[in-house]
């Protein structure tokens, strides 16, 4: 692991929307490193950046300054060369296509052959529990199960890292902690680095190695939070430390908003 | 649209209407004795569907061909300036404007404008009358499918590197699929009246327009009102096709249950 290139290298980055007074800065000062299969979350509350920031390393959003290194190049050829995946909050599958033809589509738009792409697709939706929906259209799917196949469809390319914006943020409760487990189970298959945005805490906690506290007006890191769990499994979620590092990053998003409140009052 | 109707049960209701209100109207011209030349009987309409239906068949026949060719040019038109006009901005702004013009058109006015311009026994006019027809409604609702986008696929589609042709071809076109079907649905039927008004506007003599013209004239009411009847099936004829194609091209609106 020490050799290979952190997954993602951001060097101050900041990322401004307009121009003149009507300007919102919406990313400042922002440097991080995600080793090479790492797990991290960002959390924050809503307009802190976490969003814009995932979308800088995907290159989907330009950074107005500081230069975003994934995989060890920019950011830009990183995405013409697929070096990650992608899956937003909406699971964004096309509905027109079946299961199977939505997780090949990455494959087929970088010119994978017929079987191969068939084979490699097969064997994500075994991944992700779904092999018995092969031939459905998506609409025949429940929420959780569209959002495995968009996992799926971001693994398609066996990218070292997978980038997910929200993506259980739709689902209740009880889907949500499945599909956590889920995605833990998987990434420890394909041994990717994962930046997770969440605005759930226990979600970041019970996911991440290390938890990233972003704070809005203008977005920028607070806390960086080592988490320390060990093996998880459900009983995790119930256990001490799993408590003590909820508190340590609720603590973390509120020392900031104190500190706000006192400036404004 | 999803979930609607399936299959024939949705048939009923209209059918049942349909009957009740074809024996009302029966009962009424009967009971109230009503002259055959202000309402004729729809028993004795299709005693005329009957007796002439050889005529009839030819004359709708006539002007079926007329619609479909100038439904099929319609939408080889209107498709293709929505593809144009979505892919170049300055196409965009130069058609749009001039869509709207042509869907102002009076089809009524130009009718004999054309006939001058093409000899009297051509069957361009009427075609290019009903071309006019489809353009606009097929245009108009193509091109918006075609424009919007859903945010999460084009960050997608962006985040593989896709080009805007690849993405025109993977997302663009299948998702304005269910928009080019409502303007489809509209042109079909537009598609039957514009070929049946040309007519009235000389030219040829075959088709249901002058068939109508000449009933009425020899005071054949109930056969003007059959030919009329036949204009009418024409129209559904050619509306439920664009259903059926409607149906058959998105297999996965169906499915969805």
């Amino acid at each position: 692991m020490s050799d290979a290139p952190p997954a993602v290298a951001l060097t101050a980055v900041a990322k401004r929307f307009g121009t003149g007074d009507g300007a919102t800065l919406a990313l400042t000062g922002i440097d991080l490193t995600v080793a090479a299969g790492e797990f991290v979350s960002l959390i924050g509350p809503s307009g802190c950046g976490k969003s814009t920031l995932l979308r800088v390393v995907a290159d989907l959003v330009e950074p107005t300054d500081g230069t975003a290194l994934v995989n060890g190049k920019s950011a830009r050829r990183a995405r013409l060369d697929q070096d990650y995946g992608i899956a937003f909050q909406q699971a964004g599958l096309l509905e027109w296509r079946t299961v199977l033809a939505n997780v090949e589509l990455p494959l087929a738009l970088h010119g994978a052959g017929r079987d191969e792409r068939r084979r490699r697709a097969l064997e994500l939706l075994e991944l992700v529990g779904l092999s018995d929906f092969a031939g459905h259209r998506p609409s025949q799917l429940s929420g959780g199960m569209q959002q495995r196949v968009a996992i799926a469809r971001a693994l398609a390319r066996r990218p070292a890292l997978l980038l997910m914006d929200e993506p259980f943020g739709a689902l209740d409760e009880m889907t949500r902690e499945r599909m956590q487990t889920e995605l833990l189970r998987i990434c420890s298959e394909t041994s990717a680095a994962v930046v997770f945005v969440t605005h759930s805490i226990p979600e970041a906690v019970y996911l991440s190695q290390r938890v990233v506290v972003m704070s809005p007006r203008p977005g920028r890191i607070t806390h960086l939070i080592d988490v320390t769990l060990g093996h998880r499994d459900e009983d995790v979620r119930e256990s001490g430390r799993f408590f003590a590092a909820i508190t340590e990053v609720r603590e973390a998003l509120r020392g900031r908003s104190a500190v706000a409140q006192e400036a404004t009052s | 649209m999803r979930g609607a109707r399936s299959g024939l049960s949705g048939l009923w209701p209209p059918v049942v209407f349909g009957i009740g209100f074809v024996a009302a109207w029966e009962w009424f011209v009967v009971a109230r004795d009503v002259s055959p030349f202000v309402l004729p009987k729809p028993s004795a309409i299709f005693e005329q569907v009957r007796l002439s239906h050889d005529r009839i068949l030819e004359a709708a026949l006539s002007t079926g061909t007329n619609a479909l060719v100038g439904l099929a040019l319609g939408l080889v038109a209107g498709v293709g300036a929505a593809l144009l006009a979505s892919r170049v901005r300055s196409l965009d702004d130069a058609l749009t404007p001039l869509a709207a013009a042509v869907a102002a058109i009076p089809i009524v006015a130009l009718t004999p404008i054309f006939n001058t311009m093409f000899s009297s026994t051509s069957t361009v006019p009427r075609r290019l009358v009903v071309l006019i027809a489809v353009f606009f409604p097929v245009f108009v609702n193509t091109l918006k499918g075609l424009r919007q986008i859903e945010p999460v696929h084009a960050e997608l589609m962006h985040s593989y590197a896709a080009g805007p042709w690849t993405t025109m071809r993977v997302v663009r076109l299948p998702a304005a699929l269910p928009f080019f079907f409502t303007g489809l649905r509209i042109a079909a039927s537009a598609a039957v009246i514009a070929a049946v008004v040309s007519e009235y506007f000389g030219g040829l003599q075959e088709g249901l327009g002058p068939a109508i013209t000449s009933a009425a004239a020899a005071s054949a009411y109930p056969r003007a009102w059959a030919i009329v009847t036949a204009a009418i099936a024409l129209g559904l004829a050619f509306y439920l096709a664009a259903l059926l194609a409607e149906r058959v091209a998105m297999p996965w609106r169906r499915e969805s249950a």
